[in-house]
């Protein structure tokens, strides 16, 4: 007992301590808990609906910053990856009866081979040829469906798939925690020493590759995690969808999916994430005003990139946190002096 | 057949070239990747389509002021949305989206998502081996070559042309040589603004205008202006002729052909990218660090 009560107290320290002393990883705590409790307040299947689809493109947009934030390998084709791994995960279903739980990684696979089928052509791109070179992946790709409608439905897509699971309820359950879980994986692996490199290649690839790290391993390496993660969130899509069709990797997709980022904020993970949290349910919300819907959206990401081209979540971040000078930890901004090191802050 | 391809190759190439070499000077200039620019064209279909049907403009005289009009909006939008943020420039590049998309969801507002069309400036058509030629189309391939030869010579011929040339070069030593970067930056917005408006009335005759039909030209544009070496004008021209003829091809003798256009010829752009990087005509740029 005694052991227990020492672990807990050590616990609450740490939570104490490194937790609640920054709003952020206050706010990032709450996001965790509402989203795990939301069910107990409401049970609306059209509010369920919504986050589900939010949890999936979260996901899609925290995996395309990992690919064009952090490595800067600016990427505007990312619903190739998506594309992929809905079409994969729903022949893979209908053809191969694979459930879900198999379907999706297997779907996911197919993903990373994609990203190492375009990988390897761009790795001698870099910059705006890159950005407009893999825009044009997703519509070769669609051409080929549009083509051979016997295997791929063509316009229709390919429809009948199994259920994510029997109730919304379990749905909304697996698709939350999956989004919440690789959300904390992508960035916990931009902190690791691979996602330094990652930094690295963004800032300087010369210097990178001068210090004797080989540049096109990481790249590809970087192309193939984010397609498992985009294809992981495809797959899902499609079973909660029970569809997988063209409209998978429009050049729409592709251009929303970079929205999400920048509004969000690129090389932070959780800008992306926080983006697709706001916007995605705006855009549910201004239903409506059919009309008007797009409109609102499009001058929305247009007004904040005006007044924070940074992005708005780091943007917010910066507003409630400063960075002590002398000892570069971050504080609220509501304190006088650091709380590591007491340096006066500004 | 034959003929077919020809002349379809080269319209698609003469609209595909007015559009790129629009794009290409302003990347060329600002670095400004535009991707509204082809939401400009399709603005400037339906400044036409609004001022021939409903306004009942001498066709001729409403597209001049649709291209002026378009050129001015093109300007006033610069200033206000891209101009403030140019230093960012993933910004820059959902700023222009979300442009194109607020004015393709302004025109869908305006004029529904109906198909619609224009009238052909003059009609009839000319026979040349049994096959149709309409005016219409050989005036727009003339209207096309005779807008690219006054920029060739705005470009070659005039002080203004030698400025917009050196900014492209080196912007900073462009300044220190006293032109004035912000202002040669703004005109070469009007202009390329102004050459899509352009490209926008000489096909208005021959297509289907809806809200979405920037979205078809923008892939394409892109693809051209990647495959000719992004910044370079002869690339852009050159790159709009090879990839305007590869679709014309595909379309006439593949079947299935009008799904595979865009795959044929975004194929040939990423083949041609495999052999040179740096496009067709490109300079490979000193590494900017």
């Amino acid at each position: 007992m005694g052991i227990l009560g020492f672990y807990l107290r050590k616990l609450y320290t740490i939570f104490k301590g490194e937790v609640l002393v920054l709003p952020s990883r206050v706010v990032v705590l709450l996001f965790f808990l509402v989203l795990i409790f939301l069910p107990v307040a409401t049970q609306d299947p059209y509010i369920l609906r919504i986050l589900i689809l939010t949890s999936i493109f979260a996901i899609l947009a925290a995996s395309w910053d990992l690919l064009s934030g952090f490595t800067g390998q600016m990427n505007f084709g990312h619903a190739l990856f998506f594309g992929v791994g809905a079409y994969a995960t729903a022949l893979l279903n209908l053809h191969a009866h694979i459930p879900p739980w198999g379907s999706i990684p297997l779907g996911a696979f197919a993903a990373v081979l994609a990203g190492l089928i375009i990988g390897i052509p761009c790795l001698r791109l870099r910059g705006t040829y890159l950005a407009l070179t893999t825009l044009a992946f997703p519509i070769i790709l669609m051409g080929i469906i549009f083509a051979i409608p016997d295997i791929t439905g063509g316009e229709l897509g390919i429809s009948g798939l199994d259920r994510l699971s029997g109730s919304r309820l379990s749905d909304y359950y697996i698709t939350t925690v999956l989004m919440l879980g690789l959300c904390t994986i992508m960035w916990k692996i931009t902190d690791s020493n691979t996602g330094i490199i990652f930094h690295a290649i963004r800032e300087d690839e010369v210097a990178v590759r001068a210090a004797g790290i080989n540049t096109t391993r990481y790249k590809l390496l970087a192309f193939c995690l984010s397609g498992f993660f985009a294809g992981i969130s495809g797959g899902l899509y499609a079973h909660f969808m029970r569809i997988a069709g063209p409209s998978t990797l429009e050049v729409s997709m592709s251009f929303t999916v970079v929205i999400w980022g920048i509004f969000g904020g690129i090389v932070t993970i959780y800008g992306p994430v926080g983006a697709v949290f706001i916007l995605f349910p705006l855009l549910e919300f201004m239903q409506f005003w059919p009309e008007y819907r797009m409109l609102m959206f499009a001058v929305i990401v247009l007004l904040i990139l005006l007044y924070m081209p940074d992005g708005l979540l780091p943007w917010v971040r910066d507003k409630i946190e400063t960075e002590c000078p002398r000892c570069k930890i971050r504080n609220i901004a509501t304190r006088k002096t650091c709380r590591i090191c007491m340096a006066p802050l500004d | 057949m034959v003929l077919d391809i020809i002349i379809s190759g080269l319209i698609s190439g003469s609209i595909y070239a007015l559009l790129s070499i629009g794009f290409s000077l302003i990347y060329g200039i600002a670095r400004i990747v535009n991707l509204a620019h082809t939401a400009f064209f399709m603005v400037a279909s339906y400044c036409i389509y609004q001022a021939t049907h409903k306004l009942g403009f001498n066709p001729a005289f409403g597209m001049l002021t649709a291209v002026i009009l378009v050129t001015l909006f093109g300007l006033i939008s610069y200033k206000l949305f891209i101009d403030p943020i140019r230093e960012h420039e993933a910004a820059v590049l959902i700023a222009t989206i979300a442009l194109a998309m607020a004015m393709q969801e302004v025109m869908l507002i305006i004029f529904s998502g109906d198909y619609l069309s224009v009238p052909s400036l003059i009609n009839g058509y000319l026979k040349i081996l049994g096959v149709k030629v309409f005016y219409q189309q050989m005036l727009t391939f003339g209207a096309a070559l005779l807008v690219m030869v006054v920029l060739w010579a705005l470009l070659m011929k005039t002080r203004l042309g030698l400025a917009i040339r050196s900014t492209a070069e080196d912007r900073e030593v462009a300044n220190l040589m006293g032109i004035n970067e912000s202002r040669v930056a703004m005109i070469t917005m009007g202009i390329s603004v102004g050459l899509a408006a352009f490209a926008g009335a000489v096909i208005v005759p021959l297509t289907t205008l809806s809200p979405f039909m920037w979205m078809h030209p923008l892939i394409m544009m892109l693809a051209v202006v990647v495959l000719g070496g992004l910044g370079s004008i002869k690339g852009s021209f050159c790159g709009a002729y090879i990839l305007g003829f590869a679709e014309a091809l595909v379309v006439f003798l593949i079947p299935m052909g009008a799904f595979l256009k865009g795959s044929v010829a975004l194929s040939i752009m990423i083949i041609v990218l495999l052999i040179r990087p740096e496009g067709l005509f490109g300079v490979s740029f000193e590494e900017e660090r």
